[in-house]
């Protein structure tokens, strides 16, 4: 049983339990263009709210990915650091980003469903 | 973000709505920064077949009038009675320490006429330069409106004949008047063979339809633009150039002619003298990150210990070559080709190898 919420920011979790995986949505990836590099955090990584977790870089401009909660890095994509495109053709599947495990749920509550997030950027 | 309102539309702008365009702010102008096939396949494209981009935003002016080759001497570093009716000739327009107000290309159209495009973003400083010259000659300087467009790219001299338009007999940095109020010369800024083509912009959809109807033909926006000059190893005025840089440093001598530069009575001679007699600090050289990270504009340069010695003006990612390429300035006695440099990129140390700027090589067509 999993459940997806979405960031102001574009960033889209899919929860399970305690563990969050964390990607961009298709909307951003338009915006964004071309994707032709993506740094990675450290596995074991402490992030709080608001950090910049991962870089994604278009032709044109650099862009954080900020985590979306408290937490800690357990696994990072590897497949789109060598293939950044994947972010671009894939978001919410194979281009996935990093998972972390969340350390309060409850920050969970302030973020958007799929239903207000596709309003958000009507 | 920019308001939106204050911006200068483009005469075409409807039609590149309809193309799908994702519009951005450039020079005070809203401008096309990429349609529905992305950045990467619009520059790829450029290069395999042929690119339309539309540049009504940067400036034409047209000097007129007995004194038209005096006034551009003094202007600009150029010896305008060497060119013969039809060449065009990338210059400068420096202040008077012989710092870079902007790029330009001048042509000659006529014994007393020439054209001269200019960058959006200096057109005011520009003309302002120029009409304060302009006071001491026989000349007449006016600012021409039309639609500009470039065609770039292995097809486009192709696609241009099934346009009906052949320029065919054009050769790189030559150009002609082919119809009333028309203008079209083989040059462009992204090292590819092609043209750039100034119509009325009442002629300009009916143009347009013409070109894209050779299905070798798509629109391409500014951020592809942008990232085939860069490849191609061409200087984008603002970030490589501005007044704080000089023809010497940014390594743009060849764009002035020998003579010109032993005697030339241009506007900024004497600074420009004194920094070639003393030699420059810096130097424009071309840099490849031994990364797949792009190193971008603003990027501090450093020495292996550290030390601070150059920065990042241009840099992202080359479509076409399949890296990342960067353009920068670094200090004059390190900056030579196959020396190692470091980049700081978000904390992290970035090797960088100095290399020529022209990491795709040009395909003008010379005569």
């Amino acid at each position: 049983m999993s459940k997806t919420y979405f960031t102001e920011d574009h960033e889209w979790l899919k929860v399970e339990g305690e563990t969050a995986t964390i990607g961009i949505t298709d909307y951003a990836q338009e915006q964004l263009g071309d994707l032709v590099f993506v740094e990675l955090p450290e596995t074991g990584k402490a992030l709080s709210k608001g950090d910049t977790c991962v870089v994604v870089e278009s032709v044109k401009a650099a862009s954080d990915v900020y985590a979306p909660a408290d937490g800690e890095v357990t696994e990072v994509n590897n497949a789109v650091e060598s293939d950044p495109a994947l972010v671009n053709s894939a978001p919410t599947g194979e281009g996935w980003l990093w998972k972390m495990k969340l350390s309060d749920t409850s920050q969970l509550e302030g973020l958007m469903d799929e239903e207000a997030y596709k309003a958000h950027i009507a | 973000m920019s308001d939106q309102k204050s911006l200068i539309h483009l005469p075409l702008e409807a039609v590149h709505e309809e193309a799908g365009a994702r519009f951005g702010a450039f020079a005070g102008w809203r401008m096309p920064l990429t349609y529905p096939a992305g950045v990467m396949k619009e520059h790829q494209h450029t290069r395999e077949e042929a690119g339309l981009f539309d540049i009504s935003h940067m400036r034409i002016f047209e000097v007129k009038g007995s004194g038209a080759v005096d006034f551009l001497n003094r202007a600009c570093p150029l010896d305008a009675a060497a060119l013969e009716t039809g060449q065009s000739k990338y210059t400068l327009l420096l202040n008077d320490q012989a710092g870079i107000i902007d790029d330009l290309i001048v042509t000659r159209l006529g014994t007393d006429r020439f054209y001269i495009v200019a960058n959006a973003g200096n057109a005011q400083k520009d003309e302002a330069q120029f009409k304060s010259i302009a006071k001491d000659f026989d000349v007449t300087f006016e600012k021409v409106e039309r639609v500009l467009l470039a065609l770039q790219g292995p097809a486009a001299e192709d696609v241009l004949v099934n346009a009906g338009l052949d320029l065919s007999d054009l050769t790189f940095m030559t150009a002609v008047e082919p119809r009333e109020n028309w203008f079209a010369a083989r040059s462009g800024y992204t090292g590819e063979d092609g043209f750039e083509i100034a119509l009325p912009a009442d002629e300009a959809q009916r143009f347009v339809s013409s070109i894209l109807a050779d299905e070798r033909a798509m629109w391409i926006g500014l951020a592809a633009r942008d990232s085939l000059r860069l490849e191609a190893g061409l200087c984008l005025h603002g970030q490589d150039l501005d007044e704080n840089t000089d023809p010497v440093s940014a390594a743009l001598l060849w764009a002035i002619p020998k003579s010109v530069r032993e005697d030339g009575n241009f506007v900024g001679a004497e600074a420009f003298r004194r920094i070639r007699a003393e030699g420059a600090k810096e130097k424009r050289v071309g840099l490849k990150p031994d990364s797949r990270q792009p190193v971008r504009s603003g990027a501090p340069l450093m020495d292996e210990d550290g030390n601070s010695i150059g920065r990042v003006t241009s840099g992202g990612f080359g479509p076409s070559v399949g890296h990342p390429v960067s353009m920068g300035y670094v200090a004059k006695p390190l900056a030579e080709i196959g020396n190692k440099v470091f980049a700081e990129v978000r904390g992290n140390r970035i090797p960088m190898e100095i290399v020529s700027p022209i990491f795709s090589p040009h395909r003008y067509r010379k005569g």
